[in-house]
């Protein structure tokens, strides 16, 4: 370990990880701190990602592949069942072994990793974040870095000390709960998405195989919904219903921000990335993806601005999220918005209308259009994200 | 004031990314709200997904 570092990274989920990876590929030094005691565990995360896009950052390894998906399968509250093709290939994880992978990427590349470094303040010189104080093993510490990048999930407290605002609306927060099923009946190709006030109010229930008669069974259901009847006791019924002989053999508690992304994501000094700057598809909930490509792009500015030895030209960082991926995010959004509101009679008035559709005709594209026939002006953006 | 039921606590981080003042500190296993900063609101306890957090009237400090 140096006494100091180009860059400092907060928090190894897939976000930080690959910050690290690209920003010591360019060269520059890198300092990792993971407040756990293990990379990629406890696994808070339905471990769901499309094919596609995890190719851009991994070559996929039946080590942390659990399962193939090809079908997707949306239950209405009154139980009937739509069942259509995904145009591509994905994948249910291992997080577990994946994030450990993707971590071993970023060391191959020279970032330096500490596990159990609880990041607990900044330092400043002058208004510029000019590095980090953490507890380590009951130490107290400081270490200086030109650069921090703040990867700190959910909680995104690291980015508050810098003064950036990145508390979320607990309304905009979906409040999760899942659990790793074995002994369940299910198709080992399809992930399963439960709809309904009773079922999941302003969310959805999810059922993503893991192999062979197991899976991730979880929920998550919008603040408001929350305070009236936890996410765990959703859970809890539907599996008494759905699955009583289910054998629950993990069971996590989570948070996932579905709002846009902050206005601002980076100050002097320091910049913020994945579930930290709410990189988050707001649609889906989805953050393995987007949080790697908001990773690779501060990684890779941070690098420049280092080497460039202009350490201003991070505040480019929001535009160019923003052009990436920020932008369709606020078209998710809008359509999140769109659906939140439908009562159990329009899901089911869906389920009926889109079983009439061919099943060689069947898209995620059809189905959103399905939805929201009604509202002209979102067909716009169901056009732009899914055709 | 607020009151964390650890028993049921999954040291998830949910209620700290609501909480509007940063009122709470989050360790791998640890957690406590900093009562100087806490004013109460309640959005933790609302948000939480294992009902680990509880609103109690009678700690309330005026």
């Amino acid at each position: 370990m140096l006494n100091k570092y180009d860059l400092i990274i907060v928090g190894a989920g897939p976000a930080g990880s690959i910050a690290a990876r690209y920003a010591a590929a360019k060269g520059i030094s890198v300092l990792v701190l993971e407040k756990d005691r293990d990379v990629g565990y406890p696994v808070r995360c339905g471990e769901a990602v499309s094919k596609r896009s995890l190719e851009l950052f991994m070559e996929p390894d039946s080590k942390w592949i659990a399962s193939e998906i090809n079908k997707f399968s949306f239950g209405a509250p009154n139980g009937s069942e739509v069942v259509l093709e995904f145009s591509e290939t994905g994948y249910v994880l291992e997080r577990r072994i994946f994030d450990y992978a993707l971590a071993k990427t970023a060391s191959e590349k020279g970032a330096h990793f500490v596990m159990r470094a609880y990041v607990n303040g900044l330092l400043f010189d002058g208004d510029k974040v000019s590095g980090v104080k953490y507890l380590h093993n009951g130490i107290q510490k400081e270490i200086n870095s030109k650069l921090v990048i703040a990867a700190d999930g959910v909680e995104s407290r690291v980015g508050r000390w810098a003064g950036l605002k990145t508390s979320v609306d607990f309304r905009e927060m979906e409040s999760c709960y899942q659990v790793t099923a074995s002994n369940i009946q299910l198709d080992p190709d399809t992930c399963y998405f439960y709809f309904g006030k009773e079922t999941a109010p302003e969310g959805y229930l999810w059922v993503f195989p893991k192999g062979k008669n197991t899976a991730n069974i979880g929920i998550g259901v919008s603040g408001l919904s929350s305070k009236q009847k936890a996410a765990k006791v959703y859970l809890e019924e539907f599996l008494a219903k759905k699955f009583p002989d289910a054998s629950i053999l993990t069971a996590v508690a989570g948070g996932v921000p579905c709002s846009l992304t902050l206005d601002k994501i980076s100050a002097p000094g320091i910049m913020l990335t994945g579930d930290a700057a709410r990189q988050v598809n707001p649609l889906s909930g989805g953050g393995i993806s987007s949080g790697m490509i908001g990773g690779s792009l501060a990684g890779d500015i941070a690098a420049d601005a280092i080497l460039n030895n202009n350490l201003d030209s991070i505040s480019k960082y929001a535009g160019v999220w923003h052009d990436r991926l920020g932008k369709k995010h606020e078209t998710y959004n809008r359509l999140k918005d769109g659906i939140y509101n439908f009562d159990d009679n329009k899901f089911n008035d869906i389920a009926k209308a889109f079983l009439k559709v061919p099943p060689e005709k069947r898209t995620l594209g059809k189905l959103f259009t399905t939805a929201l026939i009604n509202k002209p002006s979102l067909l716009i953006d169901v056009a732009k994200v899914f055709f | 004031m607020i009151e964390i039921l650890k028993d049921k606590c999954d040291f998830c981080g949910c209620c700290v990314g609501v909480c509007p003042e940063d009122a709470i500190e989050l360790k791998e296993a640890e957690i406590k709200i900093i009562d100087e900063k806490c004013t109460n609101c309640s959005k933790c306890v609302w948000i939480c997904p294992v009902e680990a957090l509880k609103f109690n009237k009678a700690g309330v400090v005026k």
